[in-house]
């Protein structure tokens, strides 16, 4: 028990927190976006397996992590461009058409990954890391939360890009419109069609980089359903934010720590399931949900499909 | 196709609305099967051979359809569960959690009891245990729900894994069966487990599962009950303007959807598997919830997609085995024939309004 607060335990701790939490900042800030604006997407668990898969591809054969990221990317977009043409385009059940994609994806994703690598599981080379000047130095904290991937730095980035969009942008105010009073957007003249596709193929952009994130620099492979829930995850972080980027971020750490918290306990000679570290999370939010039980704030039009002149 | 079987003003005719549903279901699916063969055919499969084997095992010959009925059964209840939820407008997507903590109550004691007492006896017990412990995890959901207002999708996805790492821990740590290294709860043994149908190997599970249903189905549509439930699931404000004791309702829907869910565990348990393996999650409940939308949380239409899905995961499950199509590919042919089905209602809708104006 000594080596429990020892530097290469705490080191571990939080390189590991950092790390688990990036894919699930990505599918939150994700999410957060179609939620603002209406579309509950259920189906970013697929997003983030289709960013997963075809990440993985595109970096294992181009060498490029960063054309992996696209790749990533650019899967988590199609997906979600179903998505956007069912739900958001025809409003077809929300419900009905995310769960859907996200059985297919993973069911496809599976099938494709079998045909290809069959049972081997071919790893890539380790991401190389950005040492950030002085900051990076300093013991313990240093190679922990300075010293990784320059995606990790650009994820964090993105919580205060968001809450400038959110904040200070026409789209942003578009967006929450969107979510909250449809028909009033309507009126002032904006797409509310277009806005709720812009939202939705934004979070499967980010989704399918959370999603490659996972695969490439997580794990260094892809396995089937790699992503173990780490989409629906999001989802409960995006809905306990209540709307604020940094909330997200703040949860993603959260849920972070107590992912690594197995690895590191491992290191530092502890043996416990994994399945009790999984749960501490979860009964901390829910602690809180208790303590604090307030209404959740989620805007008004949720999960309603938007038709011009319905009433 | 439709058009020919709804003339103008005949759509409320009992036999054409439901042959126009018939086939409304039928077409859809034939497509799914189109869309999916092409995969198929993408990866080497000749998928008449692949299609003729699921059909043959798993509605054809005598063995495949007996699972596929029994493969029915906790489908059934999970269904049954999702439709007084979602009819009452309470979102229970924690069915996961609640179905495995119904699953390793039921593992756990079932074993011990049968030991001790006539095996009905024990059945019984193990069965109300299952229900117990799948609505105490229910609880606070429904608490939060009812007094808080607190978002029920945040609180019942957390309480799923919660409820599915629980699981694992209580089969890994607290009711391991010392007999075997495996991690895996006692086996109930086969002469104690649930009688089956006549010479068949179809579990009673399924009767069971047919009843909860059509209760349900019922309860919601010709009782009081399922009446001023209905009424809080369209408009939760109009309920309370009525009258209606809101916050006592949503718990009582919480705890039938939650016990429902926690009988089929017990039902796949005390019929089927005998024992809880650690890691055990067929996750049902991902492909119940689109089917009872689906079936627009009737009862009896629910039946039907809950054959289907059975029928697909047996027949593939077969497939794997004999023609070397991994089992993941049911899950993209479950999901195109949710994705085609939900498109193919769209479209009607907006024929049946078109017409109509």
């Amino acid at each position: 028990m000594g080596s429990l607060f020892s530097e290469v335990f705490l080191g571990a701790l939080l390189f590991g927190a950092v790390a688990a939490a990036v894919p699930l900042l990505l599918a939150g800030l994700g999410e957060q976006i179609s939620e603002k604006s209406g579309i509950l997407n259920i189906g970013i668990e697929g997003m983030m397996i289709a960013g997963a898969y075809f990440g993985f591809l595109v970096a294992y054969s181009s060498g490029s992590l960063w054309l992996g990221f696209l790749g990533g990317a650019l899967a988590g977009g199609i997906v979600a461009s179903v998505m956007a043409i069912l739900c958001v385009r025809l409003g077809l059940n929300q419900i009905v058409i995310g769960i859907g994609l996200t059985l297919g994806l993973e069911g496809l994703t599976a099938l494709l990954h079998h045909v290809q690598f069959s049972r081997t599981y071919p790893r890539l080379p380790a991401a190389d890391v950005l040492a950030i000047p002085l900051l990076s130095d300093i013991p313990v904290l240093g190679p922990a939360l300075f010293r990784h991937h320059l995606i990790v730095y650009l994820a964090v980035a993105l919580v205060f890009v968001m809450i400038y969009v959110y904040r200070r942008t026409q789209l942003g105010l578009n967006l929450q419109a969107a979510g909250d009073k449809p028909a009033a957007l309507d009126v002032a003249g904006v797409d509310v069609v277009r806005t709720r596709t812009v939202a939705v193929l934004s979070t499967g952009a980010l989704a399918g980089i959370g999603g490659a994130y996972l695969a490439n620099i997580g794990a260094g492979i892809f396995v089937p359903f790699i992503t173990n829930g780490a989409g629906f995850l999001g989802i409960v972080l995006a809905m306990l934010a209540r709307g604020r980027p940094v909330w997200v971020l703040l949860g993603a750490l959260l849920f972070g720590i107590s992912l690594s918290l197995t690895t590191a306990l491992q290191v530092a000679g502890i043996n416990i399931p994994t399945d009790v570290i999984q749960m501490i999370p979860f009964l901390a939010v829910m602690i809180m949900l208790v303590a604090f039980g307030r209404r959740s704030s989620l805007p008004a039009a949720l999960g309603i499909p938007y038709e011009r002149g319905a009433r | 196709m439709e058009s020919t079987t709804t003339p103008a003003g005949t759509v409320t005719d009992p036999i054409q609305a439901m042959i126009h549903r018939l086939l409304l279901t039928l077409g859809p699916i034939l497509i799914a099967l189109i869309i999916a063969g092409l995969i198929l055919i993408a990866i080497g499969v000749n998928p008449l051979e692949y299609y003729g084997y699921v059909i043959k095992r798993g509605l054809l010959s005598p063995t495949g359809v007996q699972q596929t009925l029994t493969r029915m059964a906790p489908m059934l209840f999970i269904a049954a569960g999702l439709i007084v939820a979602f009819r009452a407008g309470i979102w229970n997507l924690g069915v996961d959690g609640q179905f495995l903590l119904g699953a390793v109550a039921s593992a756990a004691s079932a074993p011990l009891l049968a030991a001790v007492m006539p095996s009905w006896l024990a059945l019984i017990i193990a069965f109300s245990l299952a229900t117990t412990v799948a609505m105490a995890w229910s609880l606070l959901p429904a608490l939060l729900k009812a007094y808080h207002g607190v978002n029920e999708i945040i609180t019942t996805l957390m309480m799923t894994f919660l409820g599915v790492s629980l699981a694992n821990v209580m089969v890994k740590l607290v009711f391991l069966d010392p007999g075997t290294t495996v991690p895996q709860t006692r086996t109930l043994p086969v002469e104690d487990r649930m009688f089956r149908l006549f010479d068949t190997t179809i579990s009673s599970g399924l009767l069971l599962g047919l009843v909860a249903i059509i209760a349900v189905h019922l309860m919601m549509t010709r009782t009081a009950f399922g009446l001023k439930l209905r009424v809080v699931g369209a408009n939760p404000r109009a309920a309370v303007h009525s009258g209606l004791g809101v916050p006592s309702l949503t718990i009582a829907v919480f705890a039938i959807s939650a016990a429902l869910a926690g009988l089929a565990g017990a039902v796949d348990i005390l019929g089927v598997q005998g024992n809880v393996r650690a890691d055990w999650n067929p996750a049902y409940g991902l492909a119940v919830i689109p089917a009872v939308f689906l079936a627009r949380l009737n009862g009896f239409a629910s039946i039907g997609f809950v054959f289907l899905l059975s029928v697909l995961s047996i027949g593939g499950e077969s497939a794997a085995r004999r023609i070397g199509v991994p089992t993941t590919f049911t899950l993209v042919l479950i999901a195109i024939v949710l994705i085609v089905l939900a498109i193919a209602e769209y479209a009607d809708h907006r024929y049946q309004n078109a017409r109509r104006t």
